[in-house]
């Protein structure tokens, strides 16, 4: 039996959760300064209005640069005249793929500027730089691009059609690059025919929008140093930055230098916008040696920012008439767009999903990318989870409907169990992963009454005359969904999850952390100072963070996958533990006692503790010295360096490519959802009214943080199920604002009920395991099923917005 | 400190996600710079006018263009980079700041609207002093701040709430702050701060109105 522990509930302000927290089910972990409620280290600076975003850099000579934007999906660009752009007073500089001094082709084909031909509707056709933004503008606007219309492919299904036009003629079709990714096990056709129920279904879900409240913004410099050039701005990922914009440049790497400023929202957007903008700038600078500002307008943003790539699943599913899944087979599409940074990455991850957090004897996942001339996909939180999670789990209510089982009795009876074994092979191993799935069905279950609720509504959902909505009032159509889902903690198999971070103590007693994680708002510098602070017994204001700067930060790759807590927690807890060994070897023998070499073999007791800014012996608190003394005592009289290195690399996951077989992710998180759901007759407006969601996270490192995030995934999910949606017709972007882009206001948010479930695990620090996406993807199923639960009806294409609910279809 | 404006009780009707979709099409021209410049247009407006208001309790005399919003003169012009730019049409509350005493988004007024005006923005809620506003501190406190870029709207828009309801409902918290964006938050922490914030004022835990 698994330790677990519930371990706090609402999120309604509760001064008493990091006290909640205590109570653990394993009695003997105690924590100074993890698993509490600390404030934010950049509270302060962002209630002020202090802290910058990339829109507030300025810079003394700046001018302003505005992009030229193809209107076409598919041309051959024949002519670009300058001439009446030059004229605008105030113009300053212009540049187009030919001024490009180094590689035109970034990472995943995106080019700094389009040289021969456009590919979607927003693709970079020539930026402007003038002595004000709205010179910038008009001139922009007065640039004449002459072009010569292509045909182009504006879905997958397009795009796969035999001869279609390919997106990149070096291609042979229009399949993405090392985007198929495949998860083999069994045999579906054995398992198919064991079956005796048999489903074959498919679901849709369409472009989505990161929709961060600040839009991207980059100030672009001569660096006088080194004939280089500095970047700040919006930049989620600042070493793909300074890689792609080097390359662009034709320098090497360090003639680059990248600095984040505050970002204003990013969940996985402020990537390939980002490098593009810096990119552009960067090629201006270096023509004019003057600093380069570039702020998009929302519009701009929603034209070039990348989006939620939609998926196209086509699922089989065969069960017993007892319930017992036996076999799952799916063929999904991913549309990546014009170019691509992310499917072969994003399909990885999921492969391992497709097939959901059930046992599953016969498994066969196909997914592939499908380049069209559109908006691209970015890895927006989630990165195919919310997808394939409303999927898989709309199927899942289906099938147990076919078998005449309750949706919780139809999961209970399949769902991931502590050492089963998952589609690729790899052992849910008791020990390290708790897999306590059920535990987290049964208690969501619980505490809405579901079973009860699922069944009334249900019953009076095939009354006759329920079809006739018009007679109906909310109150008759409500409902209740459940949904279920795992997630691989970190990148697992798709790249090496490495962290890294410096800390430095300085000779007073006070810490500098410089993390190679990344602060988007998600509370990662607050999470780390708290590991920090558990090693060395150091009080939290005494931390304080280096800015992210590629000159001065350690490249570990990028902040993604919710890995800022699993890997560059582990990096930090790593570089304070070597600073604690090191003030621990002056300490004894200042203190007078002999250090215990075999802690473990002495009853657990370290000879020493470091508590509230203090190093005392155990056995002996009164004999004690402060931090500060200790630290002064390392630098002045014995040369003892305080300043550490944490480089954590944690052992490659592998998935063999042919099948999907092999060790997918280092663990694994668990989650559950109920909706509650009425439906307006009239309008189609569903309510969502209550969500209760439970998540297995490992640990808590800081429990108002997590409920933030998990809060804010799952309102992002709920946009995701009934409002989000992107209308791409003909390629054109119609919501390019917040008036038709409908993110979800305060008015929409339902009664929120979060359990968190801790777990002992040896991966993360402390046993966390990072909880930035798990909370997007069970939203949009969970409202699906309660959907059929209040009308009988079954929606397979998200948003459920108002024509869906009450037409079934979208109106175009 | 800031309290230079009446208690009112006019409720604007503020914008949930269903009438958002209706009336929008006429903002568009007056936001979004990088919008709305015609290709006809062949010179940029250089004009300027002479624009007179009282910020966070300081005089202003400028000079301005007639198509500058009170936001570009904000943050251009003063420097008060507090006050952000999310959608420049009115429907993110980003730009939210309080002139004479009523919350308006900046992006919408034009400079010449807000002459003779007094206007409090994010950087006047505090003490002149740094001591935080009771709702600043209960931001931090109740863990409302994320990536932050919508809190110095949300703060201004809690500020005018709390002004003329000293001990509101969750449910006039959700009206106060429905004009107001947050993509990071999910919004339950910032109701929480707002009502936190509302408890320290009336137990005396700083100056109010
Ligand atoms: S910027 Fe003014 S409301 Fe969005
Ligand atoms: S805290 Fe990021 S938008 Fe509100």
């Amino acid at each position: 039996m698994n330790p677990t522990k519930q371990v706090n509930q609402n999120t309604n302000q509760n001064p008493d959760q990091g006290k909640l927290l205590q109570t653990d089910a394993s009695p003997e972990i105690s924590f100074k300064a993890v698993n509490k409620s600390f404030a934010r280290l950049d509270g302060y600076e962002k209630v002020t209005g202090r802290v910058a975003f990339g829109a507030d850099i300025s810079k003394y000579r700046q001018i302003y640069a505005v992009n030229v934007l193809s209107p076409l999906a598919h041309a051959k660009i024949m002519q670009i005249d300058l001439s009446q752009a030059m004229k605008v007073p105030g113009f300053t500089a212009a540049a187009t793929a030919a001024d490009v001094p180094g590689s035109n082709s970034m990472f995943g084909r995106f080019p700094v500027l389009a040289a021969e031909e456009v590919k979607f509707i927003g693709d970079g056709v020539a930026v402007i730089a003038a002595e004000t933004r709205e010179a910038a503008v008009l001139a922009a606007s007065l640039v004449k691009v002459t072009y010569r219309e292509l045909p182009a492919v504006l879905t997958v299904k397009e795009a796969l059609a035999p001869e279609a036009p390919r997106v990149h003629p070096d291609l042979e079709d229009n399949h993405i690059e090392h985007s198929h990714h495949k998860m083999y096990s069994g045999n579906v056709e054995t398992g198919f025919s064991q079956a005796d129920i048999i489903l074959e279904r498919d679901y849709t879900t369409g472009f989505a929008y990161t929709g961060y409240i600040e839009p991207e913004a980059v100030a672009v410099y001569p660096d006088p140093g080194r004939n280089g050039i500095v970047i700040e701005g919006t930049i989620q990922n600042p070493y793909s930055v300074r890689e792609n914009v080097a390359a662009a440049l034709g320098v090497p790497m360090n003639h680059v230098r990248v600095i984040q400023t505050a970002i204003g929202g990013s969940f996985g957007g402020k990537d390939e916008s980002v490098i593009v903008m810096a990119a552009r700038c960067a090629v201006l600078a270096a023509k004019t040696r003057r600093p380069v500002k570039m702020v998009l307008s929302r519009e701009e943003s929603s034209r070039i920012g990348g989006k939620r790539h939609p998926y196209f699943s086509h699922y089989r599913i065969g069960a017993t008439r007892d319930g017992t899944i036996t076999a799952i087979e799916d063929t999904v599409y991913a549309q990546g767009g014009a170019y691509n940074k992310q499917a072969m990455f994003l399909n990885w991850r999921g492969s391992v999903h497709a097939a959901g957090p059930y046992r599953i004897p016969h498994v066969k996942t196909d997914i592939y990318g499908v380049y069209t001339h559109t908006l691209y996909g970015t890895a927006y939180r989630g990165f195919s989870a919310p997808q394939l999670v409303f999927a898989v789990e709309s199927l899942i209510d289906e099938l147990a409907e076919a078998c005449r089982l309750d949706p919780l009795e139809f999961r209970l009876r399949n769902c991931l169990k502590p050492g089963d074994t998952i589609p690729s092979g790899q052992t849910l191993d008791p020990e390290k992963m708790p897999a306590n799935l059920r535990e987290i069905l049964l208690a969501v279950t619980d505490k809405t009454g579901f079973k009860k609720k699922w069944q009334e509504n249900r019953i009076r959902a095939i009354q006759p005359g329920h079809q006739n909505l018009k007679q109906l009032t909310p109150q008759q159509l409500s409902g209740i969904g459940l949904s279920a889902t795992y997630r691989g903690a970190g990148l697992g198999g798709e790249g090496l999850d490495t962290g890294a971070a410096v800390l430095t103590l300085d000779r007073d007693g006070y810490l500098n952390i410089q993390s190679s994680s990344t602060e988007m708002g998600q509370g990662i510098r607050t999470a780390h100072a708290q590991i920090a602070a558990e090693v060395l017994g150091i009080s939290m204001d005494r931390v304080s963070f280096s800015p992210t700067d590629t000159s001065i930060t350690l490249d570990a790759g990028p902040t993604v996958a919710s890995r800022g807590i699993l890997s560059g927690g582990n990096a930090v807890k790593i570089a304070a533990e070597k600073i604690r060994a090191r003030l621990a070897s002056a300490a004894v023998e200042i203190l007078g006692c002999t250090r215990n070499p075999h802690p473990s073999r002495n009853g657990g007791k370290e000879a020493l503790e470091f508590s509230n800014d203090t190093v005392y012996l155990s056995a002996c608190p009164e004999n004690s010295i402060s931090l500060t003394e200790l630290a002064m005592e390392c630098h002045r009289n014995r040369g003892i360096p305080l300043t550490a290195q944490g480089w954590f690399t944690p052992e490659p996951e592998k998935l063999d490519h042919a099948t999907g077989q092999g060790n997918a992710y280092p663990t694994y998180l668990f989650g559950a959802a109920v909706a509650e759901i009425t439906l307006d007759p009239g309008t189609g407006k569903i309510s969502v009214k209550k969500i209760t969601a439970a998540y297995e996270l490992g640990r808590a490192v800081n429990p108002d943080i997590v409920i933030g995030q998990l809060t804010g995934s799952i309102m992002q999910g709920l946009g995701y199920g009934i409002m989000e949606e992107i209308d791409v017709r003909s390629g054109a972007l119609q919501t390019l604002n917040f008036d038709e882009y409908m993110l979800p206001g305060v008015m929409d948010l339902p009664e929120v009920d979060i359990l968190l479930y801790e777990t002992d695990s040896n991966v993360g620090p402390y046993g966390a395991k990072g909880i930035g996406e798990i909370g997007i993807e069970l939203i949009a199923p969970a409202i699906a099923n309660a959907f059929f639960n209040a009308t009988g009806r079954r929606i397979r294409e998200l948003p459920l917005n108002f024509e869906r609910a009450l037409l079934g279809k979208a109106l175009r | 400190m800031c309290s230079n404006h009446d208690n009112h009780d006019n409720h604007d009707n503020h914008d949930n996600h269903d009438n958002r979709r209706r009336h929008n099409h006429d903002h568009r021209q007056i936001g979004a710079a990088a919008e709305h410049y015609s290709a006809e247009q062949n010179t940029v407006p250089g004009q300027l006018f002479p624009l007179t208001l009282t910020v966070n309790g300081h005089l202003q005399q400028l000079s301005v263009r007639a198509d500058e919003r009170l936001l570009d003169v904000l943050r251009e012009r003063l420097g008060l980079l507090g006050t952000k730019e999310g959608c420049g049409i009115g429907e993110c509350g980003a730009c939210t700041v309080i002139m004479d005493g009523k919350k308006v988004n900046s992006c919408m007024v034009l400079a010449a609207q807000a002459h003779n005006s007094s206007i409090l923005t994010i950087e006047g809620v505090e003490e002149p002093d740094g001591t935080l506003h009771p709702l600043q501190e209960a931001f931090i406190e109740a863990g409302a701040v994320q990536c932050g870029f919508c809190i110095p709207g949300m703060v201004l828009s809690g500020y005018d709430l709390l002004a003329r309801r000293p001990d509101p409902t969750e449910e006039e918290i959700k009206q106060a702050i429905s004009g107001n964006l947050c993509r990071c938050t999910g919004y339950r922490q910032i109701i929480d701060a707002v009502k936190l914030a509302g408890r320290k004022m009336r137990n005396g835990g700083n100056d109010e109105d």
